[in-house]
């Protein structure tokens, strides 16, 4: 049980070089490549945001034209949501899921070649939408149409992306949820998988609800474009109110896909570096289920200035505000199972710190923006885009990174830099929040999201955000570095890598051989 | 309410204030910074409900504050005492029932108290009856109609021409120099002060949405729907905004303006812009224009003779105004955003009826949307008629107000 190559050396009969990651049906390999795609696209979506950021650097037009603005700030975020943190999210669990639930590999092999595969073809067909005659889609990532309609040769690429992207993501769904369901190790009942799994198993199946609704509504605006049909357009009967009710009811569960797998990340490695278990844990199985369900009845949050009916407005604004409690619930549990622990901070763990906190300023300005009276006022302002980066960049893709560096060592076998994981740290965590803090603020002062130019008194918070933004786009580059460097080589991981791990994952060896557990490990 | 108003004159300043002179410090390093106005907050507004609102945001800011005080005051307390390098021996608990749920009903509470005032002032905004004033709204791809429905009359508001000027990609106007760039219009929307104004909302070809943050907040702008809106300025005042979403290539570039005047002074905009009714306009209304009042050329009817002169005269700046936001000033268009040049262009230089028919009816399925509903005969001939001699596409074609009145 020594190295990888004499565990599994009678495996490898199969094929070399490209063909095996083309034909692999590995859980590990599939996981390898979802992250490093992940990242890759991760590093697409981010040199994007460095020329928005650099166009809004000062009032003027100084860089684009306006229609390629708004391609950026469109691109970016299907780039950033459907490319970087979902896939991420999928290959960790690809990797994780079955060495904490002890299987030997994931229940549909085939179809996770296939789930992942389906991606590459997805962001081509995506991103060559950059070069066509148009440029790329401009109307948002929410494609409210008429809007969106008004695309032009990009219109088809996109819609057909974005299907291919939730074909993808529905299987990987399907292939999570039957490897939890059926390839439990013995002993290991649903109430003592570690969270990790739990959240992935709820996200699972939020997936397989929302991502047919959203294809169902992209398929109409195909229609409406192409073939007569006026689903959403007013002239023809239709309702273009409909398409964003439609939209957000895929949305809303959407953006809980991107956070549940991150509270899963978060609730493995806080108790990990605190040497003290998780507090609270069934609290948490039912905090992360309650906020599933409230995730499907408060999509219209996202819509308060459409001009819903009163009693529309009221249930949505209260179901929302019922989100902070499950959520309340977690953030405390976390600070319950850091207190009288014995913490040490690698840079796992100062990443997942940096989660709890910046994550709950996103919550707080979430509770704000459910407010209906004064959302009137945030809503479509620079309030929103630093509310949902604080629980996307430093929430979710904090969360990744904290992820990443613990289970780095047990993917390579070696250990990362621990230097320059925390320098990565310190520059990311103080540069995103000079980049989203001051975003709050022109919102509040009245700057409108997704314009390409502003009035002069939002010029300096804008200056500053675009100088946090630069660093922070720079210091990924260590990210990636350390990456590497690890890969290639370090100071040897031991199995248990984490004093304070827990769980199978840390039973078997660092690297994890290409096989693990074909007799399953019974769980006490 | 009084909490509040401790906040506000406490806590509130002294942060804020800290943050505005450390901010300003900050800003003393980054050359070329406007150092004049840096705004933090939401402003409180000039009308009931903006202050109801106002009210509202910071009791919820303080809610979160205090709560950020308690929750990251237990881990920078507990990051500091309970790490392992002061040989401190890990506790053993994995659950407290009732700390839980202690933590499970006190947010509720919380939130339930915050529930109660928001709910209504929702019921408040939402309100719309009684109103002095309506006037429609109608969006477009990037300006915005003002209908005085009551006065029969109703214009255009588009961002005005110092800022379009300066905001042309590598224009090299510095934005300072301009008043209120971006935030200007030609033609803003007039109403009296204390006059419950009820705005309906509708938009002609994509969603927009009609936002001023001191008049309170913001509403859709979407085809097929009328949507309502309304405040009751307590202020005279000129008030900004823009549109607030996304509605293609210059979302950015539709401001809003609001002038709320004095009942007076609008009763003198109505006179000067409100078509000659029936009876007898007492003289002292039907003066000419003064200085503030908009003249909107909508209403205005053609007194001189139509001419090459006039239409030129007239067709640059409507042109400027209706289609240079896609075709550009200089006619060249933009063909990476697909629009075609109109200088040199086959259109604009062959057939006179098919060039009047793209201008009138549009191109369905495209972003030249049919002008024929937006704009007067003599707008259009006058727009056509630049368009066939500017830029050196020299026809000498001269469109009259009846070639498009025969096109429609
Ligand atoms: C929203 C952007 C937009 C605005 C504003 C706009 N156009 Fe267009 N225009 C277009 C587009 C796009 C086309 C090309 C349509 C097509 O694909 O056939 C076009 C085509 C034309 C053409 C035909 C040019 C050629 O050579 O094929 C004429 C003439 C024209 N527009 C006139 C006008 C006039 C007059 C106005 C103002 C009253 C105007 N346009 C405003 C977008 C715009
Ligand atoms: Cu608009």
């Amino acid at each position: 049980m020594s190295t990888a190559t004499t565990t599994h050396g009678h495996e490898d009969h199969g094929p070399t070089g490209i063909r095996r990651w083309l034909t692999t049906t590995n859980h590990k390999d599939i996981g390898t490549m979802y992250l490093v795609f992940s990242l890759l696209m991760f590093f697409v979506g981010g040199a994007m945001a460095m020329v928005i950021r650099a166009e809004l650097f000062q009032p003027g037009l100084q860089l684009v034209d306006p229609g390629f603005f708004n391609q950026m700030t469109t691109m970016h975020a299907l780039v950033m949501i459907f490319g970087a943190v979902m896939p991420a999210f999928v290959g960790l669990a690809n990797w994780m899921v079955p060495l904490m639930v002890g299987a030997p590999d994931m229940a549909l092999p085939r179809l996770n070649n296939w789930s992942f595969w389906i991606l590459p073809f997805a962001f081509t067909l995506l991103l060559s939408t950059l070069f066509l005659p148009g440029g790329a889609p401009a109307g948002g990532w929410t494609m409210y149409p008429p809007l969106v309609l008004q695309t032009g040769n990009a219109f088809p690429f996109l819609i057909f992306s974005v299907h291919l992207m939730g074909i993808s993501s529905i299987m990987g769904a399907i292939n999570i949820i039957v490897t939890i369901m059926n390839m439990r190790a013995p002993g290991m009942t649903l109430l003592k998988m570690p969270l990790f799994v739990w959240t992935w198993l709820i996200t699972a199946y939020l997936l397989i609800l929302v991502m047919p609704v959203l294809a169902g509504a992209v398929t109409m605006l195909l229609t409406d474009k192409y073939f007569g049909t006026s689903f959403f357009l007013a002239a023809g009967g239709g309702d273009p109110v409909m398409f964003q009710h439609i939209f957000w009811f895929f949305g809303h569960p959407e953006v809980y896909i991107m956070i549940l797998p991150a509270f899963g990340i978060i609730s493995e490695i806080i108790p990990t570096f605190s040497r003290k278990p998780l507090f609270g844990y069934s609290s948490m199985v039912y905090a992360t289920a309650s906020i599933a369900f409230l995730s499907f009845i408060v999509w219209a949050h996202h819509m308060f200035t459409v001009g819903m009916p009163l009693a529309g407005q009221l249930f949505f604004m209260f179901a929302t505000m019922l989100i902070a409690v499950p959520t309340g619930v977690k953030v405390f549990n976390w600070v319950a199972t850091m207190w009288k622990g014995a913490m040490t901070f690698e840079t796992p763990m100062l990443f997942a710190l940096a989660f709890v906190f910046l994550f709950t300023i996103g919550g707080f300005s979430g509770l704000m923006l459910a407010i209906v009276p004064a959302d009137v006022q945030y809503h479509d302002s620079y309030f929103v885009v630093a509310h949902f980066h604080y629980v996307l960049v430093p929430g979710a893709v904090f969360a990744i990174m904290a992820g990443v560096y613990y289970w780095l060592p047990k993917w390579t076998g070696y250990m990362y830099d621990e230097k320059m994981g925390k320098l990565h740290f310190w520059i990311s965590a103080i540069s995103v929040n000079l980049t989203f803090f001051p975003m709050h603020f022109v919102g509040l002062a009245g700057m409108p999201r997704r314009i390409p130019d502003y009035a002069t008194q939002f010029a300096d918070f804008n200056m500053i955000a675009s100088v946090g933004a630069f660093v922070f786009g720079v210091s990924q580059l260590l990210f990636a570095w350390n990456i590497y460097k690890c890969a290639r080589g370090g100071k040897k991981a031991t199995a248990q890598v984490w004093e304070g791990a827990q769980g199978l994952e840390w039973t078997v060896p660092s690297p994890a051989p290409h096989h693990t557990f074909d007799t399953p490990p019974v769980v006490k | 309410m009084s909490l509040i108003k401790i906040w506000e004159f406490g806590q509130m300043s002294i942060f804020f204030g800290t943050f505005r002179r450390a901010s300003l410090a900050l800003g003393l390093l980054l050359p070329g910074a406007a150092m004049a106005d840096w705004e933090l907050n939401m402003p409180k507004g000039v009308t009931g409900i903006s202050a109801e609102v106002y009210d509202l945001h910071m009791l919820i800011f303080l809610v979160c504050v205090v709560i950020a005080v308690v929750v990251f005051g237990a881990m920078i307390y507990s990051i500091f005492a309970h790490r392992k390098s002061l040989g401190v021996q890990p506790a053993k608990f994995s659950h407290s029932t009732k700390a839980e749920i202690i933590w499970t009903i006190i947010p509720i509470g919380i939130l339930v108290a915050m529930a109660v005032p928001a709910a209504d002032t929702l019921i408040r905004m939402e309100d719309t009856r009684n109103s002095d004033l309506t006037v429609k709204v109608t969006g477009y791809q990037w300006k915005w109609h003002y209908d005085y429905i009551d006065e029969g009359f109703g214009f255009f508001s588009t961002l005005d021409r110092q800022s379009d000027l300066a905001r042309q990609v590598g224009s090299g106007i510095d934005p300072s120099t301009v008043d209120n760039y971006l935030l200007e219009v030609d033609n803003p929307l007039v109403v009296p002060v204390g006059a419950k104004v009820r705005l309906l909302m509708t938009a002609n070809d994509v969603i927009h949405s009609w936002w001023v943050p001191e008049l309170g907040g913001k509403k859709d702008a979407i085809p097929g729907y009328v949507n309502e809106f309304w405040f009751q300025a307590e202020e005279p005042g000129i008030y900004r905004g823009q549109c607030a979403e996304l509605c293609g290539r210059d979302h950015g570039f539709m401001p809003v303006v609001v002038r709320v005047v004095p009942e007076a002074e609008y009763a003198d905009f109505i006179a000067a812009n409100a078509p000659p009714k029936a009876e007898v306009v007492p003289a002292s209304l039907s003066a000419p224009a003064s200085e503030a009042v908009i003249a909107v050329p909508a209403a205005a009817p053609a007194p001189v003779e139509w001419s090459m002169d006039v239409a030129m005269g007239e067709g640059e700046g409507l042109y400027n105004a209706h289609c240079g936001a896609c075709h550009q000033p200089n006619g060249q268009g933009l063909a990476a955003a697909g629009f075609p040049a109109i200088a040199g262009s086959a259109v604009a230089t062959g057939d006179i009826a098919a060039h009047i028919d793209i201008g009138v009816h549009g191109r369905p399925g495209t972003a030249m949307a049919a002008f024929g509903p937006q704009l007067s005969d003599e707008e259009l001939a006058a727009i056509i008629t630049y368009q066939r001699n500017a830029w050196g596409n020299g026809t000498g074609d001269l469109v009259t107000p009846a070639d498009i009145a025969a096109a429609r």
